[in-house]
């Protein structure tokens, strides 16, 4: 990993080859070898768990291992699973689900609300915006079974339901349970909301805080309004934070089911707020007959992370992520 | 609650727009104190409901139904062994991360900022990709990784199935793609003159960057090392899916054991389990409130 000899070295001059090719070439063999030398602890790691997995990921779903078989060797079955799968009678009200869920708690609250708190708390005296963030980190550091207690605590039905005790009849609250009566979607996407948007709103309030102040002002003396600083000023200088959370959010949501396990489990009903990653989950770790279908969670989970990676590979084509790379300047030693 | 969310957050900004710095301010206030009620009636909630028998909305109740009933009955489990090694293993699961993601980032994070080398950018799209697979959708799979690591000889005794090292590998890899791009972020941010001049007086590169580098991203290691510590803090659902039995139970597999149990669930008990787990983090919190926040600091300049 190291490269003992350093620079200086390679000033020496060598017989045969001329000084300027070879010590070029080393420079660049040995700057390539520490280069990958300090990438080696990611390398390792990423190797074993995350391409290692999604091999055997792909391996698993053209099984049919479950908890009822997998002491035998695996038995393949080709593409069995996946013709499951997509003739699954709710397969096409799991992809809106999903969908809906993905796209309205982005929308709304990991990156809406997200920015309009980090603009809010940046433009208000420092430490009172400072509070602000903090309670709503809050969530961020609760157990989720304990978010989640709550949650369902201000949604039951009387006499235990805390949103039924303060505002009776208020929003169609006539005392039953809300999460699993009138309003499951509002739950669903409230819980995960107020957790995902104490994200963006770390990120984009340091970026909104590197602007130099000087910009504001020069703006405010030429007259802009707050509407148009923000407009004009503040988003388009936090642009890579906001495409960076916007398809860092997605991929989150996208394979998140947490929150929905715990608090409606796909309920009430049949699949009403069963999300994509949901099903896999269940499949694979809990099924009705009290045996866990691996293989079949498996291609659940496959089909899910090569959407995830489409969508991945289009948010980077799309929001010109390679531009972001900039070149290192170091090696213009 | 909707509510709270909807209204304000187009009203925020209107007043503003018609001038009056101060209108302006009201509204950013009751915008900003609105959208935190419902987080504020969740936690008063809990406080009342781990102090008291039973609870109907935010009111505690005694056995007549009148108003009243407090106890520390539900803090009980202080007392009990159990929570303790419970606590103790989340504390190495964290440490462990904390390392485990420290060291990874920062060396990739420096490589990926000032070395220009043949899949560079692969690497870097890659680990904005790699996102996509979360450990939700792994789980089946990384049974057999660890599986296939516990019979590494020597060393698989620590890192296999159902062991606290195998957690925190697995829970440290996950982790560590969110600590690349932020540790480059802050690698970026740095001028490289120091950098230069070391390394034309012929330091070696590991050297700069133990020496030179590390030292200059302090607060960003420092804020990386905290939320690190969360993620393993709370981390649920691998330690639960890999581990079994009480020898490596963590706090939050100690939490929903309490509700999975086939006794009738005592969910007041459960809330101050739950809160007590919250405890070392607020702690922590209050402590490194700055550096939390800004943790992104370095890492949202975007290039």
């Amino acid at each position: 990993m190291t490269d003992k000899q350093g620079v200086t070295d390679l000033a020496k001059p060598r017989p045969g080859i001329p000084k300027q090719t070879r010590s070029s070439l080393r420079r660049r063999v040995r700057s390539n070898l520490s280069a990958y030398g300090f990438l080696l602890p990611t390398m390792v790691l990423v190797a074993t768990f995350f391409i290692a997995s999604g091999v055997i990921l792909v391996v698993l779903s053209f099984t049919d291992l479950s908890s009822s078989n997998f002491t035998r060797p695996w038995n393949f079955i080709g593409f069995d699973n996946f013709s499951r799968l997509f003739s699954d009678p709710f397969f096409p009200k799991i992809l809106r689900n999903t969908a809906f869920y993905v796209f309205t708690t982005l929308i709304f609250f990991n990156l809406g609300l997200a920015l309009v708190l980090a603009l809010v708390t940046t433009t208000i005296p420092r430490r009172i915006g400072f509070f602000f963030r903090l309670v709503w980190l809050l969530p961020r550091l609760t157990p989720s079974v304990i978010y989640i207690l709550m949650w369902k605590r201000i949604g039951s039905g009387d006499p235990y339901g805390i949103f039924n005790q303060i505002a009776p009849g208020f929003l169609g609250a006539s005392g039953g349970n809300l999460f699993l009566g009138g309003s499951p979607w509002t739950f669903v996407i409230l819980t995960n909301g107020f957790v995902g948007a104490s994200f963006g709103m770390i990120i984009f309030t340091s970026a909104l805080l590197s602007i130099p102040e000087d910009l504001i002002t020069a703006a405010k003396v030429d007259g802009a309004g707050t509407w148009r600083i923000i407009k004009d000023i503040k988003l388009p200088l936090i642009k890579w934070p906001l495409l960076f959370i916007a398809t860092y959010q997605t991929l989150s949501l996208l394979t998140s089911f947490e929150y929905i396990l715990l608090l409606t489990e796909g309920g009430p009903g049949l699949f009403t707020t069963e999300v994509w990653a949901l099903t896999a989950y269940k499949r694979a770790f809990s099924s009705y007959f009290g045996n866990s279908q691996w293989a079949f969670g498996a291609t659940w989970a496959i089909v899910l992370v090569a959407v995830a990676l489409l969508l991945a590979v289009v948010y980077v084509k799309i929001f010109k992520f390679n531009e972001l790379i900039e070149e290192p300047r170091i090696e213009n030693l | 609650m909707t509510v709270s969310q909807a209204a304000p957050q187009s009203q925020a900004f209107k007043p503003k727009l018609m001038g009056g710095k101060k209108t302006g301010r009201r509204f950013a206030y009751a915008f900003l104190i609105l959208s935190i009620v419902p987080i504020l009636i969740g936690y008063t909630w809990l406080v009342i409901a781990t102090l008291s028998t039973r609870t109907e909305g935010l009111l505690p109740r005694d056995a007549e139904g009148g108003i009243g009933g407090f106890t520390l009955r539900n803090w009980d489990f202080i007392s009990d062994g159990a929570i303790w090694s419970a606590m103790f293993n989340s504390f190495l699961i964290a440490v462990a991360m904390v390392i485990g993601v420290g060291i990874a980032s920062t060396s990739g994070g420096y490589a990926l900022s000032r070395f220009k080398f043949p899949g560079r950018k692969a690497f870097l799209t890659g680990t904005l990709v790699l996102h996509a697979f979360k450990a939700e959708m792994l789980l089946i799979a990384i049974f057999f990784v660890l599986r296939w690591l516990g019979g590494i000889p020597l060393i698989g005794g620590y890192i296999g199935f159902n062991t606290v090292g195998g957690v925190a590998l697995v829970m440290i890899a996950l982790e560590l793609p969110l600590g690349i791009w932020l540790m480059k972020g802050f690698f970026d941010a740095l001028p490289w003159d120091m950098e230069r001049a070391a390394l034309i007086d012929g330091a070696s590169r590991f050297r700069v960057w133990w020496q030179i580098m590390l030292p200059q991203v302090r607060p960003g290691i420092a804020a990386l090392a905290l939320f690190t510590f969360i993620a393993g803090w709370n981390a649920y659902l691998v330690p639960f899916t890999f581990t079994i039995g009480t020898k490596v139970t963590n706090m939050p597999v100690f939490l929903n054991q309490l509700i999975s149990d086939t006794a009738p669930v005592n969910w007041n008990q459960v809330a101050a389990v739950g809160l007590f787990q919250m405890i070392p983090l607020i702690i922590f919190f209050l402590f490194t409130q700055e550096l939390l926040l800004n943790i992104y600091a370095g890492g949202s300049k975007g290039t």
